[in-house]
């Protein structure tokens, strides 16, 4: 178990805006009538987004009304889920996956950067920018070690190229999402070594209608498949 | 090596496109309507017939768990549940079908739904997975526009999928903690019974399914049984995706045939052992639960459900951690003590406070900061832990350390003499509480 804690500083109040509301009436229609409560994770979380990234205790009180739910129903929530921040984090919040498997591939050397050019776990950069964190299996286990900042996944990585990647962000510069290598995504190093049939995606379905029969399936004259984005 | 032709998952790398025009070129969504015209009993019977076992770990007959849904409905909906919080660590599968195959999950699950009288479909998502639930939430927005879901569309049987998300809560993983969370509470596991098949979300019938079992439904009733269970052996049959990560050269997500041996799924998809095949010191092979299979196990690994258990691991995810002899396996099956401590929900009292007291004795040992009688009272205390919680993560937490102790004891005891040999200013006490 995680003890998590509410920031010993709050602001006064939180509303919620036209957007976020426009967004909780999508949410809650998920559900069935009266069951409301099953949105309260994600509307935590697009809370936490329009809060500037983490949850005051007034935002968490505030969906609780939104919900008619308990306040302290919602409280436990926002302190059970790790993705809730109770505290402020950096405009880049950077979640480094530390378990084994990126681990083994040099995860520690990427702590070592965040330490490095950050500074201390949990603490947000002087000028707002980064701040940093240790989790658990971020499930990109094929491309480790990994980041997540913000939404998005950055992997393969090495010192130095998540160097180079934090000085890209805090310099404004565009960065590339995914893998910091030659990888497209989960495939090995170098380009797939299946999936080069190209009868694979020369079926012609149409919808809503029977199945062909299967020796009918074309296996040759099929355009190639696209190689490389 | 599976064919091209046997693979289900045909974009598992992205290279095409993850959205409908190119799902219908891979073949998805073909003769969906006549599958569902031969019936509720003939989809769960031929279901059963092709083998497939769960591939969420657990590896239960996917076609008997869909059999267990109440045939009639006594006026409570029925819900289908997808599982795709995926968190064990060394696994990432499910991660690809919804990035880049989503229609095949889309699919599977209105003919999983239909087959078990539910109307209403809930996938959900581990909340760190952000691009993968855009894209697959893209893919079923598709899928509503084209009409092969919603009330009114072209099967003929209203069906509604949403797609839902987590907060970072491995526990919610097990499936009665995540239908807790669904609910909108803490991921806590409910006891059981009452089975979800009977009491599920919001009390009516539900049942929970892994993405890869959801998705690979479709290419089984298309294809037939008997292609399904033509691979593999006995038991352990069909395609699977595994991860491969770790002491590899080249790590990747494979769609491979059952039961494949672990030397040729490495030395060709993982393009062999980092430093070669003498420096391999173990795996674990279905994510971080499993108990570790040393090196010389692996020569003539089987790599499915039996091959594992014969060898005292357990096939889980399919999620492989290889690991070379750099590794510190000591500090490696600390790191995953320190992650079950960090995910167990607190809810019973030998896992709360276990997996802590766990993780504190296995760091310590990979100082060499403690006493060799500890690692027999290590040992017992995790019986003490298994076996006696509600869920399974208590023994999924036992497990690994179990592992270490059966295989590398000896490095342990190096490791303390190690320590015990040199100088050091404190007195080693064996102290696990705070």
């Amino acid at each position: 178990m995680s003890v998590r804690r509410l920031a010993a500083e709050q602001p006064e109040s939180f509303s919620f805006t036209p957007e976020l509301e426009a967004i909780a009436q999508k949410l809650i229609a998920k559900y069935p009538e009266g069951r409301q409560a099953s949105a309260v994770v994600p509307l935590l979380w697009e809370t936490q987004k329009a809060a500037g990234g983490w949850l005051p205790e007034p935002a968490i009180r505030a969906v609780a009304e939104r919900l008619g739910m308990a306040n302290i129903r919602v409280l436990e929530i926002a302190t059970f889920y790790t993705m809730f921040n109770l505290e402020p984090v950096g405009k880049y919040f950077v979640q480094l996956c530390g378990t084994t498997p990126c681990m083994l591939r040099g995860a520690e050397a990427i702590r070592h950067v965040c330490e490095k050019k950050i500074g201390h776990e949990r603490h947000v950069s002087a000028d707002g920018t980064f701040s940093w964190l240790e989790v658990e299996c971020l499930g990109a286990c094929t491309n480790a070690p990994m980041v997540q900042i913000n939404d998005d996944y950055y992997e393969d990585l090495t010192p130095e190229n998540f160097e180079k990647l934090l000085d890209d962000l805090a310099a404004g510069r565009p960065v590339k999402v995914g893998p910091q290598n030659s990888r497209k995504g989960s495939e090995p190093e170098g380009g797939p070594r299946v999936l080069l049939d190209p009868a694979l995606y020369a079926h012609d379905v149409k919808i809503g209608q029977e199945a062909a029969p299967a020796d009918e399936a074309p296996t040759s004259g099929a355009p190639a498949p696209t190689s490389g984005e | 090596m599976l064919a091209d032709k046997d693979r289900i998952f045909t974009n598992l790398y992205g290279f095409h496109d993850f959205g409908l025009e190119g799902a219908l070129k891979r073949g998805n969504w073909d003769g969906t309507k006549a599958i569902l015209e031969k019936g509720r009993d003939w989809i769960i019977n031929e279901m059963k017939a092709s083998g497939l076992r769960g591939r969420g770990g657990a590896g239960f007959s996917t076609g008997m768990k869909w059999s267990f849904m109440p045939k009639q409905s006594d006026g409570r909906p029925h819900y289908l549940v997808v599982n795709a919080d995926e968190s064990e660590p060394g696994t990432c599968k499910d991660r690809e079908i919804m990035r880049n195959d989503p229609h095949t999950l889309i699919e599977g699950c209105l003919i999983a739904s239909f087959a078990m009288g539910a109307h209403a479909a809930y996938i959900y998502i581990r909340g760190e997975y952000i691009f993968e639930r855009e894209r697959l939430q893209a893919a079923v927005d598709q899928a509503y526009e084209a009409r092969l879901i919603g009330k009114d569309n072209v099967h003929g049987y209203p069906f509604d999928l949403y797609v839902h998300h987590g907060a970072g809560a491995y526990i919610c993983g097990e499936e009665t903690a995540l239908l807790e969370s669904l609910e909108g509470k803490k991921g806590m596991p409910r006891l059981k019974p009452p089975f979800p098949a009977n009491m599920g979300l919001y009390g009516c019938p539900t049942t929970v399914n892994n993405v890869e079992s959801i998705a690979v439904a479709p290419t089984i009733l298309r294809r037939g049984a008997a292609w399904f269970s033509s691979i593999g052996r006995p038991n352990n049959v069909g395609t699977k995706l595994f991860s491969l990560a770790g002491h590899v050269n080249t790590p990747c997500v494979i769609e491979e045939a059952m039961s494949i041996p672990f030397k040729e799924l490495v030395e060709k998809h993982g393009g062999g052992i980092r430093g070669g095949w003498d420096n391999l010191l173990g795996i674990i092979p279905g994510g971080a639960s499993c108990p570790v299979i040393p090196g010389e196990q692996c020569e003539d690994l089987i790599m499915d459900f039996d091959g594992t258990r014969a060898v005292k691991s357990s096939f889980g995810t399919a999620g492989v951690l290889v690991m070379d002899k750099s590794t510190d396996i000591i500090k490696a099956i600390a790191r995953i003590s320190a992650f079950f401590k960090h995910e167990s929900c607190g809810q019973c009292t030998p896992c709360r406070e276990g997996t802590g007291w766990m993780w504190r004795v296995v760091n310590r040992m990979a100082e060499g900061r403690a006493q060799k009688r500890e690692i027999d009272l290590l040992l017992e205390v995790t019986t003490q832990i298994e076996g006696h919680t509600i869920c399974a993560l208590g023994d999924a937490a036992a497990w690994p350390v179990q592992g270490l102790i059966r295989h590398y004891r000896h490095v342990i005891e190096a490791r303390i003499d190690q320590y015990a040999a040199n100088p050091h200013p404190e007195p080693v006490v064996p102290v696990a509480a705070e």
